[in-house]
């Protein structure tokens, strides 16, 4: 309840200040609108567009999700966290909110890219839904501990994307691979490797990220 | 009425090379005023932190218990009322809502009747349906009262409690200082002679400041 309150917190904040969400939309239209140009008449492979699709997806996310600790610590306001709540129910809350924020850009990048590229068709929707909600998942859980660390140091910008990439790259791996399954028309059965290693990838970024919170919350 | 006492054990912080303050080993306990002294930058901020529990000492600890029984880390921020001017409200909201959102994270009731007598006994009443980001550095101090006084802590800690206000401000906070520190345990970390002034002792920190004690 109390980390559904942080979230609330959060949302209400970002609904009034806009932090995250215009910077992300602008994203999202600017990185479809290139990709679109720079194919111009070409005709892309399907793989292709698939694996696209998961690189708008990983810098849309690096440049809003970090707003979760960084706004709190450029504003000042990590100290009042601080005081009113235990590092568990303040971790709870951030992801929370990162997971709703993930969950509505990837919704939106993904519905935006079915429609504007004509080679992206999912032929096991089921497989690549279980991807979808995984991958978010990760990239959310990863993306917040990140924000959490870098919030601390002095050049926040550049050393999101950085400090990411490692961390992130194989959750991409896995998740090209699988939607290029899913584009393939494989079986959810034919690919229970690839959903077992998403899924504990998932389960080791969360446990991993509680275990470190306290270490970063407190100075 | 309870019994908070707080024990610093051998309490050291060292930034880099520089100690900041060694070996300090004191009991405080409740109800009582205590005044931590000290010029700029000698430490009175930092052992305030510390004893808040939102930094770590580089050696030795300080222990919070409460009629006798220990409280853990986790537990603390339900215990302490801080104020600070590097304390900052959220400024987009007004300072009514900021109240909400920390009850709710609290996990404790919003107590309308006890908040409104916080507004009027710091003269915000009127205003606290107004943004934090309208209010003068006088009215956010005074913010900074209510919420630290919001879920009724046993221990407040008030570093530079009278920074930014006028003099009816400061009135309000040494009235607010003498009726806590009848049954609460309260910590004045200030270099002004008169903030000092209500204190039952005071804790010079330029005193532990023996390089050799830190090793």
């Amino acid at each position: 309840m109390k980390a559904i309150a942080v979230f609330k917190k959060d949302w209400e904040s970002e609904l009034r200040t806009r932090y995250a969400i215009n910077a992300l939309a602008m994203f999202i239209l600017v990185t479809i609108s290139v990709i679109l140009f720079s194919i111009g008449d070409e005709k892309i492979s399907e793989f292709l567009t698939g694996g696209l699709l998961w690189v708008v997806i990983f810098f849309s996310a690096m440049s809003g999700l970090a707003r979760a600790f960084v706004s709190e610590e450029e504003r000042g306001t990590t100290l009042t966290l601080q005081l009113i709540a235990a590092p568990s129910t303040v971790f709870s809350g951030k992801l929370l909110f990162n997971i709703v924020l993930v969950f509505l850009i990837n919704f939106a990048i993904t519905i935006l890219y079915s429609m504007l590229f004509s080679t992206f068709v999912i032929r096991n929707f089921s497989l690549f839904t279980i991807a979808f909600i995984f991958g978010s998942l990760g990239i959310a859980i990863s993306s917040t501990i990140i924000a959490a660390i870098i919030s601390k140091a002095n050049t926040k910008g550049t050393l999101y994307p950085v400090l990411s990439f490692p961390i992130l790259l194989p959750l991409i791996l896995i998740l090209l691979e699988i939607t290029k399954f899913s584009i393939n028309g494989v079986t959810v059965s034919e690919a229970w490797v690839e959903i077992a290693v998403l899924v504990c990838y998932d389960i080791i970024m969360l446990t991993a990220s509680y275990l470190l919170f306290d270490f970063i919350w407190k100075e | 009425m309870s019994n908070y006492k707080i024990e610093f054990k051998n309490l050291t912080k060292i930034f880099g090379r520089r100690l900041v303050f060694a070996n300090v080993n004191k009991i405080l306990a409740s109800p009582n005023i205590y005044g931590i002294a000290g010029s700029n930058g000698s430490g009175k901020s930092t052992i305030s932190k510390i004893i808040a529990g939102v930094i770590s000492p580089t050696k030795g600890k300080v222990l919070h218990s409460i009629d006798g029984q220990n409280i853990p880390s986790e537990e603390l921020h339900k215990h302490i009322g801080f104020v600070s001017p590097y304390l900052v409200l959220y400024d987009e909201f007004t300072a009514e809502e900021n109240l909400i959102h920390f009850a709710r994270i609290r996990g404790i009731e919003y107590e309308k009747e006890y908040l409104d007598y916080l507004f009027n006994q710091f003269s915000l009443y009127n205003r606290k349906k107004d943004i934090v980001k309208a209010y003068s550095s006088g009215m956010k101090q005074r913010l900074k009262f209510i919420f630290a006084l919001q879920h009724k802590p046993s221990l407040i800690l008030l570093d530079e409690p009278t920074s930014n206000l006028d003099n009816q401000g400061k009135d309000i906070v040494y009235r607010t200082i003498e009726e806590q520190g009848k049954e609460k345990l309260v910590i004045i970390a200030s270099n002004e002679d008169a903030d000092l002034n209500f204190c039952k002792e005071i804790i010079n920190i330029e005193e532990f400041k023996n390089i050799n004690d830190a090793k």
